[in-house]
This record gives C-alpha cells, sequence and structure tokens, in this order.
C-alpha cells in the first residue's frame, strides 16, 4: 500500500496528480491563501477539535508555574547511599533521590568509574559506557556459569516464540547456525590433519 | 519475586531477585497488576543504551497497588490501585516548578540532561522497572495517580507513557485548525500522535511506516491517511506532492535510533553505533516539513550526537520541539478524553503474555510476529 486516498472518508477535494499522488488541497496558490476550514468535513471523527482551544491543551504553554499537582510537595530529604553511586561530573554530589540497583563492580564496574570521571558532554564517557555493558554481558556469562547455571540462550533470545510465530525464519536461523558449526568443525579437523 | 532479568543485547529472562524495600520516606512499594513493553524498551533490549547493566530490570508503564509507603508519604494509601507515569520526579525542583516534570533536577544523579525513568538503564537514575511483581515507586506523592473507578485497567496503563507521549507529540507541533500533520512511525506512540491529531483539529493526518498490518490499524483506528515508505523513492518529493508543493505544516517523529529506511543511517548509528542512532527519521522530518513548520521529536535518542541536515532546518526557519513527555500534566485531561469516548487506548493491546514468558513477549515485540502492537506482561497472581 502507499497512501490511502478516501476522499468520502475524509471529505477533502482530493485532486489526483500524474504520478497517483493526491493533493488534498488542490494548488500551492490555494493554500497559500487564506486557510478556511469546513469542520463538517470531520464530523465522522469521534472528539475532532477537543483541543483545538490552547486552554484545553495541558502542556500550553510548554512552561507553566505554579506546577498543576494535586498537593504542592515539599522539596525531597536526602537518600542515604547505602552501594556506590556515580554521579555526572555535571553535578556537585548526588541528587536527593537515586536508584541503588547493580552498583558497579568487576571490571566493567571499573570501565563506569573511568567513564565518570568525563563529563557528558566528552564522548568518551558513552563509548566507556557502551564498552563496560559489552564487559559486563560476559561478566553475567560467567557469574551464571560460576554459580553451575548453564544460561538457556535459545530460550532467553526468545527461541519458542521465534518457532511458534515464525517457523519459516527459525529454521532459516537454524539452518545458518548448523552451517556455521559445519564451518568450524571442518576447519578444525582440517587444522589437525595439517599437523 | 519474579522479575524480568536483562543478560545482554536481545537476551533476557524471568528470575527471581530480592523484594524492593523503602530507601526514602517518600517511597512506596507498590505490587505490579499491569506492565507494558515500551517501543522505547526495545533499544536497552538491543544494547544501544549507554549503562544498560546485565540484571536490570525494564519497564517503565506499568499499574500496581500500593503495599508500602514512607513516612514523608501523606496522600497515598495502602491498597490505593495507581497508574504510575514513566518520569521519576519531584515536584518542587527549578524544573518541575516550571512543570517540565521529565527534565527534574532532584532524581537522576548519573546525567543531567535527563530525569529518572523507571527502569530505563542507569543513565535515567538506577531504578528497577515495573516488569516484574513489586517495584520501588519513589517520591510516590508527587508521581502517581489512583485510578479512577471508571477507568479500565488497560487505559489507565497505557496512561503511564505511550498515550501521553503521543499526545504530547501532537501537541508540541501547535497545531492549528486544519494543518497537515505527518507522523512518522505506525507504533503504538505513533498511533496515539495520530489520534490526538484529530483531537487539536488536525486537517489531514498521514502516518508513515513499512510495517503492513501498523499501517492498516492505524489506518482504521485513527482514520488517517498512511504511506508505506518502501514503495516511496525519496520522502521529501513525496510528501510535497502530497501537500501542494509546499510540505507538511508539522511533522512528527514517533520512532527514534532504530529507524529504518536508510542503509547508511543504520549502519553508523545501529551496526556501528557512531552515532546515537540512525537519524533517518530527523532527515525526513526536517526535509518533508514546510518553511516556518514545525518538527516535533519524541522518538529517543543516544546520548552522543546525529548526522541531521541542521542546515536546512535553519534555512527552512524551522521551530523543532522535543521532550520526553511530562506525563502527569497531562493526566486530567487525557482522561476525560477516555471517559467522554473521544478515545480508547486499551485497543492498541494485541498481546497479554504472563511475566513468566518475558523472553517470548520481547522477542515477539521486537521482531513485530504475530501482528504485535503493544504487549502487556501480567504478574503471577495479578489476574487477567
Amino acid at each position: 500500500m502507499s497512501m490511502d486516498t478516501q476522499p468520502s472518508q475524509h471529505g477533502h477535494s482530493h485532486s489526483a496528480s500524474d504520478d497517483g499522488v493526491d493533493s488534498a488541497r488542490g494548488t500551492a496558490g490555494d493554500r497559500a491563501g487564506p486557510k478556511t476550514v469546513d469542520r463538517s468535513r470531520y464530523a465522522h471523527i469521534v472528539g475532532w477539535g477537543a483541543d483545538l482551544d490552547p486552554a484545553n491543551r495541558p502542556a500550553y504553554p510548554m512552561e507553566r508555574t505554579p506546577p498543576r499537582l494535586p498537593h504542592p510537595p515539599e522539596a525531597p530529604r536526602q537518600q542515604r547511599a547505602t552501594v556506590e553511586v556515580l554521579h555526572s561530573t555535571e553535578r556537585p554530589g548526588l541528587t536527593p533521590v537515586f536508584g541503588t540497583t547493580l552498583p558497579p563492580s568487576g571490571l566493567s564496574g571499573g570501565l563506569r568509574r573511568l567513564a565518570f570521571r568525563h563529563s557528558e558532554n566528552d564522548v568518551r564517557h558513552w563509548l566507556l559506557l557502551l564498552l563496560a555493558d559489552r564487559v559486563h554481558m560476559g561478566e553475567g556469562l560467567l557469574e551464571d556459569l560460576s554459580r553451575g547455571r548453564v544460561p538457556n540462550l535459545y530460550a532467553e533470545m526468545g527461541g519458542r516464540a521465534e518457532l511458534r510465530h515464525n517457523p519459516a525464519g527459525a529454521a532459516r536461523k537454524a539452518a545458518l547456525g548448523t552451517a556455521v558449526l559445519a564451518v568450524i568443525v571442518l576447519a578444525v579437523i582440517r587444522r589437525r590433519r595439517s599437523r | 519475586m519474579l522479575a524480568m532479568n536483562y543478560r545482554g543485547p536481545y537476551r533476557v529472562r524471568a528470575a527471581h531477585k530480592a523484594q524492593p524495600e523503602i530507601e526514602h520516606p517518600g517511597d512506596a512499594i507498590v505490587r505490579v497488576t499491569r506492565a507494558c513493553i515500551c517501543g522505547s524498551d526495545l533499544h536497552l533490549y538491543h544494547g544501544l543504551v549507554p549503562d544498560t547493566r546485565v540484571g536490570t530490570t525494564f519497564g517503565h508503564e506499568f499499574t500496581g497497588v500500593v503495599e508500602a509507603v514512607g513516612a514523608d508519604v501523606h496522600h497515598l494509601r495502602v491498597g490505593d490501585h495507581v497508574l504510575v507515569p514513566f518520569n521519576i520526579f519531584c515536584g518542587s525542583c527549578y524544573f518541575c516548578r516550571k512543570e517540565l516534570y521529565s527534565n527534574c533536577h532532584a532524581t537522576n544523579p548519573e546525567a543531567t540532561a535527563v530525569g529518572g525513568i523507571y527502569g530505563y538503564s542507569h543513565t535515567t537514575g538506577g531504578y528497577d522497572g515495573g516488569q516484574a511483581e513489586y517495584v520501588r515507586v519513589p517520591m510516590a506523592d508527587v508521581g502517581p495517580t489512583v485510578i479512577p473507578s471508571d477507568l479500565d485497567l488497560d487505559d489507565a496503563v497505557l496512561l503511564t507513557d505511550a498515550f501521553p507521549t503521543g499526545y504530547q507529540a501532537a501537541e508540541m507541533g501547535d497545531i492549528e485548525e486544519g494543518d497537515t500533520i505527518v507522523i512518522f512511525g505506525a507504533g503504538p506512540v505513533g498511533i496515539f500522535a495520530a489520534k490526538s491529531a484529530w483531537l487539536l483539529g488536525a486537517g489531514r493526518v498521514i502516518v508513515v511506516d513499512h510495517v503492513d498490518y501498523r499501517l492498516q490499524f492505524v489506518r482504521e483506528y485513527a482514520q488517517c491517511e498512511v504511506i508505506d515508505f518502501r514503495e516511496v523513492g525519496d520522502m521529501a518529493v513525496r510528501i510535497k506532492k502530497m501537500t501542494d508543493g509546499l510540505g507538511a505544516d508539522v511533522c512528527i517523529d514517533c520512532v527514534g535510533c532504530e529507524a529504518a529506511g536508510s542503509f547508511a543511517q543504520t549502519l553508523l548509528g545501529v551496526k556501528l553505533k557512531l552515532q546515537g542512532g540512525a537519524a533517518t527519521v530527523l532527515h525526513w522530518c526536517i526535509n518533508s516539513v514546510r518553511k516556518g513548520g514545525t518538527v516535533s521529536i519524541v522518538g529517543v535518542y543516544g546520548p552522543t550526537f546525529n548526522a541531521v541536515p541542521i542546515g536546512n532546518a535553519v534555512n527552512k526557519g524551522l521551530t523543532l520541539r522535543m521532550n520526553q513527555a511530562s506525563v502527569k500534566r497531562h493526566l486530567p485531561r487525557l482522561i476525560e478524553h477516555i471517559q467522554a469516548g473521544r478515545i480508547e487506548p486499551r485497543k492498541v493491546i494485541t498481546h497479554r503474555i504472563d511475566l513468566e514468558d518475558v523472553a517470548d513477549a520481547y522477542h515477539i515485540f521486537s521482531s513485530k510476529l504475530d501482528g504485535c502492537i503493544k504487549t502487556v506482561l501480567v504478574p503471577p497472581g495479578a489476574g487477567r
């Protein structure tokens, strides 16, 4: 499909050009003139124009003071840090409220600490964090194995859903995986024979 | 408790972890009843958001019942059934006093450019999300809203992000009566942006995507025109041909950093990560909007940089509007719209999946299998 051109549905006066593309407003000259809107064209659209008046628009104007909250809040007390929480160099310290999940640890944690020596304005900050994320993935695998758990990669990557909803794709992936595995095995065998 | 657990790109599982506790006197603990997977969760799932730590529980769209509250919580009560905006905000900082709740300066130590968000990496504060049986909800007197008794729970969970974000996307376009609006992306946010554009008095609404079943859905649900960009040689030329050679009054980006449609952008932004995602839609928006028009951006991009035709934006005198949605300020009006029957958000929900099967849920949503538009995760015992 390329586009829906249903003049009766929307009530526009469509004018099809030679490549099949409709222009709903006639000529450029028409549009450049004073805007006139026939509201009856939108009668079939429930709620059309309900928020046409800016007074009905909840985020107009963009900045509003005081905030329209049901209960005017007081500034939050400072949360106590019970784990290591990194903070941006663009701040003097921790914010009053923060998350405490997954404090930095291991090699990835070292990379994250290094990243937080640079400001958000410095691309090294972000690239180091992305690197830390990839390292952390490896650490996660090792952690699983060290606890005697072999991660079920097939299930974690939604293999069952793929098989159920896209069996052809699942078959393609299985064939590709088998081919890659075969190439690796053949390469290993060939290398051993050459020794 | 059972919770979604991120293990690395394209790998998640349901696993047991410690139940959250009150860590600040403004906290509440909420037992989750519904948790959606958001399109922006896929950026985490695909490993594109910096500081996404292994073991994180995602989920910033959820409803639940208050189980416990801290000493500073005076208005929320145990037993209240609440919808929780995805923003974690204090309501009293410099930015919150201007109603810029998504830009709160008091809830995210790890970055200054973005406020706190549930389950969205340590770049947004290091909080666990709601794809779990229980979740810590900071600033509990400020963010959560008690769900009105006549509001469907599935409508309520879509008020935590997707509907307000789509509405704000349209609202930031400063739509005037009769305007032509082009919305890129037929995911849930794009669908709600299309519906919202009509509420704001648009004269013509056009949605662009390349997923057939989503285009069909939005055409019927939002009564709009659609374009499959795979059938378009040049997006800017197509939009201008449809608008008397002038361009759209407003272009809205509801896609963000994983946009398809440009090999170069995808290679640089998604595969090689040399920019903050593929800026394909930003490119299309800037070049498809009319001179003096408005580009509204709610698609999520990485924190580094993107290749966009900013010179064209200058020469055309464009207004660029963008932000994460400040959900709380939209809720009263959007609840009115639902109660008045102007919109039924829950119709975008196509899948309802047990939390135990979270890996399958992510794969179905990510790969757009089985006609998936919006997935709701249901924790054990929450009831369907």
